[in-house]
């Protein structure tokens, strides 16, 4: 076809509209869809964060901040840091472990161990607490003999423990088996062919290539693991100043009016999972190019 | 190395990937394993690197039973299909890979392991990439370093897996003569896996053809293509 009937052609059709990718919706559907999002955003995330750091401070930052050095505040702080800092890298080892066991070996029953994974998302965390306390419960012939060994679960920090990292088991694991199917098992081979032992082929190729899905498991799982209420609340008992933790904590104040209080704790766990995911954002930042570098070839 | 593979067969689970064969391998020969894909033939080669364990059979390197050997021990420089590079390290940490990996007693000094890496790159035609991530490569560069890596432990032998499966049709007449140049400086014993009928009778000293599991014929390119042993070997050659 020659240019001038291509000029005739253009000429001929419709004038010009402004030029849009197939993939992208006229303006004002654009304009609809944000809103929406936008608007969903800021009132189920954006105000009620806002509520909190508000009622927290409705008499003053001194109050706010004297409310969290009572006796039992601080106790509760201290216990949801030591819950979460056993759980959480207990969580990351057996996530780790499950993953690598389900990504790297064929066996029969893998569909089941992933569904087994998953349990406590679908099992009411309520549910869980409960099975701890029956199982480990003064009642039981185990938490009988584990109690009169002075070793008790139930009522216990082991049991929070115990209720905490069933709870947020599936994240490191749930975190890193995409991400190790998808990389499959050649550059652990090539390791090996190498001379690496099992150990430093680990160590060396396969902790460096999940470490990004790695550490947004356990920031997730951290996350979880210091908010964790409903199964917390069945084994630990409630006992102000030994086993009550945060979110506990929170739910006592509030009962008894003491709002600043309750809600100045609150804002301090909010702040614990705000830091989480900033340290998780700013992380991505830094490793920008070694994130781009270490995507798939 | 001369190797030595005695009535070797695989099973996994109900399936049988490779029924017994023997195939002798004379020291520092140009291999290929010819056949269409589930012919047995990358089975086959993985046994002889270790990824895999026969469940019959022998394999001898120099006469001696490696059967029971690991991995680690058999010293198998290995090209995997699509070179498994290490995505978070840089070329140069690549191919120094292996000589870090060694124990302590073994291990070369730091300058010496730059220095090895270094003539490596050279050897390869690729001197000024050490510093790059394997993402930043091409996919023949990317085979190239895979190729070096593999060599940097000093292998006793040399395995590819289709090493030219990924490449343009341009590329892999290039790295053909590469891998030729290479095998013909070192003297490894080689064997290479294809389903490229072209590409084993053009590089190879012998070529073994494969189908369902057995081995079909073995002889140099010449004499397969003048007297194919068998109705298959003759279609797939000049297919």
């Amino acid at each position: 076809m020659s240019d001038a009937a291509l000029n005739l052609h253009r000429s001929a059709g419709r004038p010009a509209r402004p030029f849009r990718r197939p993939t992208e919706e006229a303006a004002p559907a654009r304009i609809v869809l944000i809103a929406v999002a936008v608007g969903g955003l800021m009132l189920l995330v954006g105000a009620p964060l806002v509520i909190v750091f508000v009622e927290a401070l409705a008499r003053g930052w001194a109050a706010a901040v004297a409310s969290l050095q009572s006796r039992d505040a601080m106790a509760a702080i201290r216990l949801t840091l030591l819950i979460t800092a056993i759980a959480v890298p207990m969580n990351a080892v057996f996530g780790i472990a499950a993953a690598w066991f389900i990504t790297k070996f064929d066996f029969r029953g893998k569909a089941f161990l992933i569904t087994l994974i998953d349990l406590p998302f679908s099992v009411s965390p309520v549910v869980a607490g409960l099975c701890i306390v029956l199982l480990f419960g003064a009642n039981s012939a185990m938490g009988a003999w584990l109690v009169a060994n002075g070793f008790p679960i139930v009522f216990a920090v082991p049991g929070i423990v115990l209720a905490t990292v069933f709870v947020t088991f599936p994240f490191v694991a749930r975190e890193l088996i995409p991400v190790m199917i998808e990389q499959g098992r050649s550059e652990e081979e090539a390791a090996l062919t190498l001379g690496a032992s099992g150990w430093r082929v680990f160590l060396t190729v396969t902790l460096p290539n999940i470490r990004w899905a790695l550490l947004y498991g356990t920031l997730l799982c951290t996350a979880r693991a210091m908010g964790e209420f409903g199964a917390v609340a069945v084994v630990s008992g409630k006992i102000r100043g030994q086993t009550a933790t945060m979110p506990i904590t929170i739910e006592m104040f509030y009962n008894e009016y003491l709002s600043v209080a309750a809600f100045s704790m609150a804002a301090l766990l909010t702040g614990f999972a705000l830091f989480t995911l900033m340290l998780k954002t700013v992380l991505e930042l830094r490793h920008a190019d070694q994130l781009a570098a270490t995507r798939r070839h | 190395m001369h190797i030595q593979i005695d009535e070797i067969a695989k099973e996994f689970g109900a399936t049988t990937a490779l029924h017994p064969v023997s195939l002798s391998i004379p020291s520092g020969a140009l291999v290929a394993l010819l056949g269409p894909s589930g012919s047995g033939k990358t089975t086959l080669l993985r046994l002889l690197g270790g990824l895999e364990f026969p469940s019959s059979g022998r394999v001898l390197f120099n006469g001696q039973d490696a059967t029971g050997l690991t991995v680690q021990d058999r010293r198998a420089g290995f090209v995997f299909q699509s070179y498994a590079l290490f995505r978070h390290m840089t070329v140069f940490e690549n191919i120094a890979y292996g000589l870090r990996a060694r124990p302590r007693a073994t291990r070369p000094t730091k300058a010496e392991i730059e220095r090895r890496v270094l003539k490596l790159l050279d050897l390869i035609q690729l001197p000024h990439i050490g510093a790059r991530y394997p993402s930043q490569l091409s996919g023949g560069q990317r085979q190239r370093v895979a190729l070096a890596r593999a060599l940097a432990i000093e292998p006793r032998m040399l395995l590819l897996d289709e090493p030219f499966g990924a490449l343009d049709a341009k590329v892999r007449k290039e790295l053909r003569q590469g891998l030729r140049d290479i095998h013909d400086e070192t003297g490894l014993t080689t064997v290479f896996v294809t389903h490229d009928q072209d590409e084993a009778m053009e590089l190879a000293d012998l070529v073994v053809v494969m189908s369902m599991g057995r081995i079909e014929q073995i002889g140099k390119p010449a004499d397969i293509r003048a007297k194919p042993a068998t109705e298959f070997v003759r279609t797939f050659i000049t297919a």
